[in-house]
């Protein structure tokens, strides 16, 4: 649905060299080699376990390889502070549970945290700010209920709107609308696209609907068993030898003129 | 926290806390106004001699008798609120308190020590040695949890809590059988786990206020850090907080803070749970305003325990037990209520 901004530098925003990581004895990830461009929405896609997400903790600084080199923006990634990365990256996890009955504009006015000194309270700008973004992710009528009582669909747009009132350089996404029935599905991805486009916010979303993935991304890197299996325009490489060696099942793409993105439909192997 | 909130809640509470203080003070075998508390009061704080319209015997029972005890309530009580309200915010749990983590077991297993020690003709000044054991058992307590839950390297509120759980019942099983050895002393042991502030002296105070003031500073100094966390780590971690790094000093801080409040008055159950859980209900989970406010709320309910037991009711009752009994039913209509308004418990 998009072209990737024409950004005449298009720097490198990620590049992986050589990324080792396991949990304990057990190894998650294998000689990741990635260099994540900007200028593009970037799907990460893969089979349940692949380590999509554990990919997803490093590139935002929350793991750390056990081998390998990580650098943000043209610099290792361990300079940066917490504060600094926190300034540029929101994650949207995939569930996203507050544990106390904090009311929705107060879980989104957490965003503003790395831009706000320690005891200083929001400003007008800030408050304006989570009104518009309360207003853009359809929660507004929500503003004053406590998270804890909300529905799941609810809940993950609280935490889009936190992320936005982030006001991140890039947006991480691990399964942000997994929770999500269709509709709501569409106006996130939608929302989110639309920062892409006018504020060039750079976004990076683990994804596990291939069609959604489709509509969404410019660029696709496949995941499996811990391995880059392929990576590229979303056009080059969705394609049914790619989802077939991915996910072990058997496809179809097509250009849907009604999605304007390619659509995939999917049955299991015949031998099987 | 904006500014209405403050002076809604924060000043009215102080206000009622000093209120009480002084109303309290007038309270005993021996009654005395308002007035000549606040006197005497001015007059010891200035360092002057007591008016000379006051009976000397109330201005020395006021101010060196009834006004440590008073102040040490207030002190042990405001502490404990506050670790209460710390401990649950960074074990993420609003069932958390010094006992979840072994902590005041800890405190009376070493109390318990020198006392079945004492029995046994080892002759040490308990008034000395039980603080001292006391607060060294919550410490060696809390090392032995922090190094038992520190495998995971995040210092997970699962495993703080599973391993706080098990320590706390083995020191337990601990105590009874030092309850067992102490025999028909038992009494000595069971009164001190009850918790009394009969013994407060102006050194306490001295103890207790920079604690209480150097503690509760530093849990607001943390509270933003605080409600992030209650998004879990790896969302607050995104947000720039560093989650592990805050819960262990947080830990440490209100360990200490439990510490010292129970080597002065004993173990005191139920306020560190009920303060801020209370205080939840009624103004929201917001820390920055819960910290300072469970230290006022948990100063006014123990200092009223204290009160009623010193001055109202015809016998010593013991104040853990009080807190428990005035503390247990305000909690449970406040748990039915907002159940009937359809909220969730927590």
């Amino acid at each position: 649905m998009a072209q990737p901004h024409s950004d005449r530098r298009h720097r490198s925003l990620w590049s992986l060299t050589d990324i080792n990581f396991s949990y304990g004895d057990q190894p998650v990830l294998h000689n990741i080699n990635l260099e994540l461009e900007h200028g593009y929405c970037t799907g990460i896609l893969g089979p349940n376990g692949c380590g999509k997400t554990t990919l997803l903790d490093l590139l935002a600084g929350l793991r750390t390889p056990d081998s390998g080199s990580i650098s943000f923006q043209g610099q290792p990634l361990h300079l940066w502070s917490k504060k600094q990365l926190a300034r540029l990256l929101a994650l949207v996890p995939q569930d996203f549970m507050v544990r106390f009955g904090f009311t929705v504009r107060e879980v989104v006015e957490m965003g503003l945290h790395p831009h706000l000194h320690r005891f200083a309270s929001p400003s007008r700008t800030d408050q304006m700010l989570i009104d518009a973004t309360l207003q853009a992710t359809g929660i507004a009528a929500l503003a004053d209920r406590p998270i804890t009582q909300l529905s799941g669909g609810e809940k993950q747009r609280v935490a889009v709107a936190r992320a936005l009132a982030q006001q991140p350089a890039v947006l991480l996404l691990d399964e942000a609308t997994s929770n999500l029935d269709i509709h709501h599905s569409l106006e996130i991805l939608h929302l989110i696209r639309n920062r892409f486009h006018q504020k060039r916010l750079q976004v990076v979303a683990v994804m596990h609907d291939l069609n959604l993935a489709s509509f969404f991304c410019d660029r696709l890197i496949f995941l499996k068993d811990g391995r880059v299996v392929c990576q590229g325009a979303t056009g080059d490489v969705l394609t049914p030898a790619t989802i077939e060696s991915v996910y072990n099942v058997e496809a179809e793409v097509s250009t849907s003129t009604f999605t304007n993105s390619r659509q995939v439909s999917f049955r299991l192997p015949r031998s099987s | 926290m904006t500014r209405r909130t403050v002076t809604a809640w924060l000043l009215p509470l102080a206000a009622t806390v000093a209120a009480a203080v002084a109303f309290s003070a007038t309270l005993g075998f021996l009654p005395v106004s308002v007035t000549d508390v606040v006197a005497v009061l001015f007059a010891k704080i200035s360092g002057q001699a007591p008016p000379a319209d006051i009976d000397p015997v109330a201005a020395t029972v006021i101010a060196d008798v009834r006004m440590p005890r008073i102040l040490a309530s207030v002190l042990v009580g405001g502490l404990l609120g506050v670790s209460g309200a710390v401990f649950q915010a960074i074990l993420l749990n609003p069932l958390a308190d010094s006992y979840t983590l072994g902590i005041s077991t800890g405190a009376a297993f070493g109390a318990s020590l020198v006392i079945v020690f004492q029995i046994f003709g080892l002759s040490l000044p308990t008034s000395v040695t039980v603080p001292i054991f006391a607060f060294g058992g919550a410490v060696a307590t809390l090392a032995v949890v922090l190094f038992l839950a520190s495998g995971d390297r995040r210092l997970s509120s699962t495993s703080l809590i599973l391993a706080g759980v098990i320590v706390a019942a083995i020191l337990s099983a601990a105590i009874g059988f030092l309850k067992f050895l102490a025999d028909e002393q038992v009494g000595l042991i069971v009164f001190w786990l009850m918790g009394s502030l009969a013994g407060a002296s102006w050194a306490n105070i001295a103890l207790l206020a920079p604690a209480a003031l150097i503690g509760t500073l530093v849990a607001i100094y943390y509270s933003r850090d605080l409600n992030i966390m209650a998004t879990g780590d790896r969302t607050a971690t995104s947000l720039g907080v560093h989650a592990v790094r805050i819960r262990l000093s947080l830990l440490v801080v209100t360990s200490l803070m439990t510490a010292l409040a129970v080597s002065v008055s004993g173990i005191i159950g139920f306020v560190g749970l009920i303060v801020p859980h209370m205080l939840r209900h009624l103004v929201g989970p917001d820390n920055r305003l819960l910290v300072p406010l469970a230290f006022f709320a948990g100063g006014l309910l123990l200092l009223v325990a204290d009160t009623l037991t010193r001055a109202v009711l015809p016998t010593e009752v013991p104040i853990g037990v009080l807190t428990a009994l005035l503390g247990g039913p305000f909690f449970c209509i406040l748990f039915k209520r907002r159940q009937r308004n359809g909220a969730t418990a927590f």
